[in-house]
């Protein structure tokens, strides 16, 4: 069993949490520098990140590349809006596809939990456009669609 | 590949009274009387929000005699259901990679005295 969740909440976001076996301070690290960036956050297998700006600071920059052999790559740009070290991240990205989806507002959260971290994170839900880029960026194996999660909708 | 969620179909979900009508549609197949009965709301402003939900495809309607009644479309679920699941599997790759960064990084003291 995963111990990843993803829930809707509400008409707007998405939240979801992850239980990570190392310290709030170290898992923050991994969200803001770029040398670590590059290194996880690739999504479905066959991707890299060959560009990872992640300026972390109030205003600071975010831009993030994504190549996969075969594929049209993408990329996001985003600013950082608040930043509470090893506490919380608030920041905006947009997705440019190659025309920039709207502001995506993404709110991660990193708690204490035993020895290790809770994190969450809660962002909006995104628009047709950036569904469509997130499906067609590696899910082509069919996936047998559980309806359990209906209740999760409703 | 999975297909693209449209977007009347998040429209739809967006609003409260017709979740809270697919809720009771989970419940099993009912008529536009008693899908109106637990809302303080006129029959037509109901067959409104049953419209919405039924152009999305979120329900189907039959006819009998007089009566439409509704039920679930549970096939107009799918797209949603494989959007959440590209995006967990997506989430879920980039964090066992994560775990796989933090346990490399965590104890380099640890690591050494084991070699």
């Amino acid at each position: 069993m995963s111990k990843l969740t993803l829930q809707t909440e509400g008409d707007r976001f998405v939240v979801v949490t992850r239980r990570f076996a190392a310290s709030p301070e170290a898992v923050y690290r991994a969200h803001t520098d770029p040398k670590l960036v590059q290194k996880w956050l690739l999504g479905p297998e066959g991707w890299s990140m060959p560009v990872c700006i992640c300026e972390a600071k109030p205003g600071g920059r975010i831009r993030y590349e994504w190549v996969s052999p075969g594929k049209p790559g993408f990329h996001i740009t985003g600013e950082f809006l608040e930043l509470e070290p090893y506490r919380r991240i608030v920041h905006v990205e947009r997705m440019h596809l190659p025309d920039p989806t709207p502001e995506n507002r993404v709110e991660t959260v990193f708690t204490p939990d035993g020895s290790g971290t809770l994190m969450t994170m809660r962002m909006t839900l995104p628009n047709e456009q950036a569904r469509a880029a997130m499906c067609s960026s590696g899910m082509e194996h069919g996936m047998e669609a559980s309806y359990a999660r209906l209740e999760l909708m409703i | 590949m999975a297909s693209v969620p449209s977007n009347s179909v998040f429209d739809a979900l967006a609003d409260g009274t017709r979740r809270a009508i697919l809720a009771q549609l989970a419940q099993g197949e009912a008529t536009v009387m008693e899908i109106a009965a637990p809302f303080a709301m006129s029959q037509p402003a109901i067959s409104q929000h049953l419209k919405v939900l039924e152009e999305a495809g979120l329900i189907v309607r039959r006819v009998e005699g007089t009566k439409r009644p509704c039920r679930l479309n549970l096939d107009g679920f799918r797209p949603v259901n494989e959007w959440l699941d590209a995006l967990r599997d997506g989430l879920s790759r980039s964090y066992e990679r994560l775990d796989a960064l933090l346990a490399e990084t965590k104890t380099p003291q640890a690591k050494r005295k084991r070699k």
